[in-house]
């Protein structure tokens, strides 16, 4: 198959797109109507919990549940001896990613080592929650400690405690003598690096250090799931993915996809920490086991101790430009924390941290590194904004010593269309100038800061969005009205967007359209809302969809006049004949008549769309320092985002609004703290310091749209990047602030008090 | 023909060259005409002879395929290795 270069209609007088009407799931998620996952409840359902490691890295020696399984209420007991062994080293491909199975059953339920606190190693299903819980107790598991590793470079040590005895390093598919907590190791080189410093006026070299963060999503996972006795299992779920859980599920239990429905329930938020399924399969051997249906809710410490954070990191950039204010060199070490299994996003971050900017010289060695924590997951922009907080800080500090405006320096640097990336292939149209020229235009860096402790910072990001499978169906009403199918858990308010799309080709308006998010048997396989790619690749599915509605609803048309379906013509909802002008029927009335000339209508349509748009961003904050106590305000923030074009804006600025604040707080305050025996110190929300709204102003949201040449409607993919850019502009406001280059996240009070102590002379009298 | 740049941690297998012009109208052409002209690529780059290899991506002209080894290949593009990015 082909790649096809330009999809982009060209539109301009768009009659639903871009509009701002209500949203269809707005009246069941403001009176509390709509349905998650803890609203189910089942007749005869029972209740489980999971027995978790308190050791970092241990063998299991042997698990009693005889006691567990005499209290009065407990229905069953399920170890990792529960799950086939099965597929040895089979990979299991998850739509965006490609996982070994192998992993995936040893990370549902142990089988022989622990390999974080809070690892899964027995759950009990009760008539109760408590009772279930009161029987974890009982269940007595003879554990031998082994020596474990937190620190990822330690981890990379020749003489570390290996957390898997078997694993080599990959390195770009030639495999290590050794065995070693390396999972992989690639390495990006364009030009000659050694010619770019040689060329190169000014250098500067950093190094950073991020920690592991959570993603911070209100709803904790859960999991509904009864094993009929007809052996279809039905699994109701707060995922990002139907399809990808009842994929997942399936490789883990070894049983076919056909046994599995799964039914996507509301979703609490995700931003990718809801893509692995790490109750289901529990419960699915739970009910097997009980024939009742088993209902599983994390707590808020399982949900931080046992998901799937993203990386912390170790990162060394070292950046070189000439006087006349051009980059030349960039050479780049990122070391990134996958926890218990390989996976981490280093790659992402290695591809997309010199995205904004031209470089001709770059060498980028990027290593993916297990440690004893739990496994990483992606989150929103997964490994980017670790680079990008590098990489902004360093360009921040070489456009001060070059004597340059942060924003000019890279405006003059920036890529564009036919400008060659540092990871090789040629940007296709792209729009990091239209954000930097927003960002430099914009009433806030037009606005003088003033103020002592005050700083604003600036920076740019990227991230490149994703494609993947959608599908949708449609059925036309006899009212004029459309019940839409798609495949797509709605994060963000998809449904609508998606149906947007559908009502422009069709030139109705979006509110006659119902969209809902189809179960695993009545919908295409469609990949997880995730990477951005929902308003994209299912909005072109909708869009395909709507196609063939329309050119079926022209045969009836063709039928009801006798004429031929080459004589008819659509045009904003209206069907006419090209060669009597007297013949003209609306969508809505030849809605009507569908029995009479040969029944109902449905569209349908699958989409894999490869002309996925990458989407930049620039953000502008606003600090103040106070240096009694090291505690960092924001006082304003700005974000700039391309959205190629923006379906729905009051949804695109709510994801760049969100994106920052995230990034605001990954900045700041969250962190995961780990004790020198692995125990995660807090795994609460209390100590887990996410920013509340008191901790944030109003967010400024300015779209832009350069449109995606790969998408009828222009679409970028919009959810990601704005985390990408705020970490390294609140540093390098803090810097303006203060004079401090802080490079160790978050930049949390007691770390700001320390280098501000440090700058002057120990106890801060400045 | 199109011009195939090759992942430095893989010159060794080329000999150091970084851009290798190779016949081959999909990817899965290129791939093996490469690999007849510097053996051993092929395992390095394709799993089990029927997909790209986890964690490697190909960009074609600036666009990453999701075709995979059956893409198309335009006459005189450009053919890179990348790695794989999945997203949150």
């Amino acid at each position: 198959m082909a790649i096809p270069q330009e999809d982009y209609l060209g539109i301009t007088d768009y009659k639903v797109v871009g509009t701002r009407p209500v949203r269809h799931d707005g009246a069941d998620k403001v009176t509390g109507r709509a349905i998650y996952g803890t609203d189910l409840n089942l007749p005869d359902m029972l209740h489980a919990s999971v027995l978790r490691s308190p050791h970092a890295h241990a063998r299991i020696k042997s698990i009693d549940t005889s006691k567990a399984e005499a209290l009065e209420g407990v229905r069953a007991v399920v170890t990792g001896q529960d799950l086939a062994l099965n597929a040895e080293e089979q990979l299991a491909d998850l739509g965006e990613e490609v996982v070994r199975v192998k992993d995936m059953c040893a990370a549902v339920l142990a089988r022989e080592k622990v390999l974080y606190q809070g690892y899964p190693v027995a759950a009990v299903a009760a008539t109760n929650v408590h009772i279930a819980e009161e029987a974890l107790d009982l269940i007595e598991v003879e554990y031998e400690v082994l020596p474990h590793v937190l620190d990822v470079r330690e981890a990379m040590k020749d003489d570390a405690p290996l957390v898997h005895e078997d694993q080599r390093t990959n390195s770009m598919g030639e495999r290590s003598e050794n065995f070693s907590n390396v999972a992989s190791h690639f390495r990006t080189e364009l030009g000659d690096i050694e010619q770019g410093f040689a060329e190169s006026d000014v250098v500067v070299e950093r190094e950073f250090l991020t920690d592991m963060v959570h993603q911070g999503y209100i709803e904790p996972q859960n999991a509904t799931v009864l094993w009929n006795a007809d052996d279809v299992v039905t699994i109701w779920c707060s995922n990002q993915g139907a399809f990808g859980v009842r994929d997942q599920t399936a490789r883990i239990l070894g049983i076919p996809v056909s046994q599995i429905k799964v039914v996507p329930l509301e979703i609490g938020g995700g931003f990718g920490g809801k893509i692995k399924a790490y109750l289901e399969p529990i419960a699915a051997l739970l009910s097997r086991k009980t024939g009742h249906p088993v209902k599983m809710i994390m707590t808020r410490t399982e949900v931080l101790q046992a998901t799937g954070p993203t990386s912390g990191s170790w990162i060394r950039v070292k950046m070189g430009a000439t006087n006349d204010g051009k980059l030349v060199a960039a050479e780049s070490e990122l070391v990134y924390e996958a926890g218990a299994f390989s996976g981490s996003p280093v790659g992402a971050g290695a591809r997309n941290m010199l995205a904004p900017y031209v470089i001709p010289h770059v060498l980028v060695d990027g290593y993916d590194v297990v440690n004893n924590k739990p496994s990483s997951s992606a989150y929103r922009a997964p490994g980017t904004t670790n680079a990008a907080f590098a990489v902004e800080t360093v360009v921040d500090e070489l456009a001060e010593k070059l004597g340059v405006d942060p924003l000019e320096f890279r405006l003059s640097n920036s890529a564009k269309e036919g400008t060659r990336r540092a990871d090789g292939p040629v940007n296709k149209r792209i729009g990091h100038e239209e954000c930097v020229r927003a960002a430099v235009s914009s009433d806030h860096y037009q606005t003088a800061l003033n103020g002592k402790y005050r700083g604003r910072g600036v920076a740019s990001g990227f991230w490149g969005n994703g494609g993947g499978v959608s599908s949708a169906a449609a059925s036309v009403n006899d009212d004029g009205t459309i019940n839409l199918v798609e495949g797509s858990t709605d994060i963000g308010g998809t449904r609508t967007s998606v149906a947007m799309q559908m009502a422009e080709v069709l030139g109705i308006s979006e509110q006659q359209i119902r969209p809902q998010v189809g179960d695993t048997d009545s919908i295409g396989y469609t990949g997880v809302t995730g990477g951005s790619r929902t308003t994209f690749a299912t909005g072109w599915a909708a869009y395909k969809c709507a196609q063939d509605i329309k050119e079926q609803m022209m045969a009836r048309a063709a039928i009801l006049w006798e004429i031929s379906e080459d004589d008819v013509e659509f045009d904003q909802a209206v069907f006419r004949s090209k060669s009597d002008p007297s013949k003209s029927i609306t969508f809505k009335d030849l809605a009507a008549k569908l029995d009479s000339t040969g029944g109902p209508v449905m569209g349908r349509a699958t989409a894999k769309p490869t002309g996925v748009g990458g989407a930049y961003a620039v953000a502008i904050v606003d600090v103040e320092v106070d240096p009694d106590t090291g505690k960092v305000d924001i006082l304003r923030a700005s974000i700039f985002q391309d959205a190629g074009k923006a379906i729905y804006p009051p949804y695109v600025e709510g994801q760049m609004q969100g994106g920052v604040a995230q990034a605001i707080g990954w900045a700041l305050n969250e962190e995961y703290v780990y004790d020198e025996d692995g125990i995660l110190r807090n795994s609460s929300l209390l100590d887990y310091r996410m920013p509340t709204c008191l901790d944030l102003p109003m967010i400024d949201a300015h779209i832009v749209e350069v449109p995606n040449p790969g998408h009828p409607y222009g679409v970028r993919g919009v959810g990601e990047v704005p985390i990408v850019p705020p970490t390294a502009a609140v540093a390098n406001a803090i810097y303006d602030a203060i004079g401090l280059r802080l490079t160790e996240l978050p930049m949390s009070p007691p770390r700001v008090l320390s280098a501000w102590w440090d700058k002057n002379g120990g106890n801060g009298s400045a | 023909m199109p011009e195939v740049w090759i992942p430095s941690l893989m010159r060794k297998l080329t000999d150091g060259q970084d851009k290798v012009v190779v016949s081959g109208n999909t990817l899965r052409e290129v791939i093996e005409n490469l690999d007849a002209q510097f053996p051993g690529i092929k395992d390095r780059v394709v799993y089990e002879d029927y997909r790209i290899a986890p964690g490697l991506a190909v960009a074609i002209d600036g666009v990453v395929t999701e075709e995979g080894l059956r893409t198309q290949i335009p006459p005189d593009s450009e053919v890179h290795f990348v790695t794989s990015i999945a997203g949150g």
